[in-house]
């Protein structure tokens, strides 16, 4: 059962995290979440990542976020990685294709040319 | 929208975007009608900005000229038979009574109602993406009630924030137990 003392543990247990957190995530996911990203199916796309990112274990180094209409909307869900100041746009995105990105690109290192606004 | 819960998704990012500390999520089930309520403490709007909102062609977004969240919402409840209002106070006009009420009825039976879908997963996703707002969930059928207060969440959690993984899991879950549990709903 989730109860609150199960959630006051997980607080004496992060406690000591949040401080260490600050100012780590060097990459940051961001993902359109305005009516058109939605009803593209953006809101699995979000939660694949937010999920898929703690399980492969960057929570440290990986911030998801989430943003509003990036403009392009026929080509949503679109998510965008940001890392040192340089950009790649996911365009057409699926949980999918989310397990990929986090994969090859987040813990890889190399960019999934075949999902990007270019290619997609 | 597929499902109703991405609906209210689309519609309480809204609230979160005229500043509201505070958004009100409710669900009331009763014979044949689901009555949903988004209620917020936002900035509001004027009458004259309120008009206009149910309007496709009118939208606060600067990307494009074109809004489709609250005219969406409307006609899925005016497709099954039901109705749709929306209700504000602006900042401007009240200093300290401020906000927006969007009150929308379906009739659950009519073919066109749109199943409500995986709306743990649209809570879930509006504290993940707004961690320093506050969201109350509450979804009532019979005598069955569902509720989250993520303010009651913080005064647990003091100053671990309520976007950090293990939270929103344990949000998520708790949710889910609450469906498991309630027979009704």
């Amino acid at each position: 059962m989730k109860t609150l003392a199960e959630l006051q543990a997980i607080r004496d247990k992060m406690k000591n995290k949040v401080v260490m957190r600050e100012g780590v995530d060097d990459i940051r996911v961001v993902v359109g979440m305005a009516t058109c990203g939605i009803a593209a199916g953006a809101r699995p796309v979000l939660n694949a990542f937010v999920e898929g990112v703690n399980e492969a274990g960057l929570n440290d180094k990986v911030a998801v976020s989430q943003t509003g209409c990036i403009g392009l909307c026929q080509y949503e869900p679109i998510v965008e990685v940001h890392q040192n100041g340089e950009k790649v746009t996911y365009v057409h995105m699926t949980a999918e294709k989310a397990a990929t990105v986090i994969e090859k690109h987040l813990k890889g290192g190399k960019v999934v040319a075949e999902f990007t606004a270019q290619n997609g | 929208m597929k499902e109703l819960s991405l609906n209210i998704l689309d519609v309480a990012e809204n609230s979160v975007k005229a500043k509201a500390s505070l958004t009100e999520i409710s669900l009331t089930e009763c014979n044949d009608t689901l009555t949903l309520v988004i209620k917020d403490n936002g900035c509001g709007m004027t009458q004259e900005i309120l008009m206009g909102v149910t309007d496709p062609f009118y939208t606060t977004r600067t990307t494009r000229k074109v809004g489709l969240g609250i005219p969406l919402l409307k006609m899925s409840a005016e497709m099954t038979g039901g109705s749709f209002k929306i209700e504000s106070v602006s900042i401007t006009d009240d200093a300290v009574n401020h906000g927006t009420t969007v009150t929308a009825v379906f009739n659950k039976k009519h073919i066109d109602f749109t199943p409500l879908g995986d709306i743990v997963s649209t809570v879930v996703t509006l504290i993940q993406g707004h961690p320093d707002c506050d969201f109350l969930y509450k979804h009532t059928a019979n005598d069955n009630e569902i509720s989250l207060d993520t303010r009651e969440l913080r005064e647990v959690l003091e100053d671990v924030p309520l976007d950090s993984y293990e939270v929103i899991k344990w949000i998520e879950g708790n949710l889910k137990e609450q469906y498991l549990q309630s027979e009704s709903i």
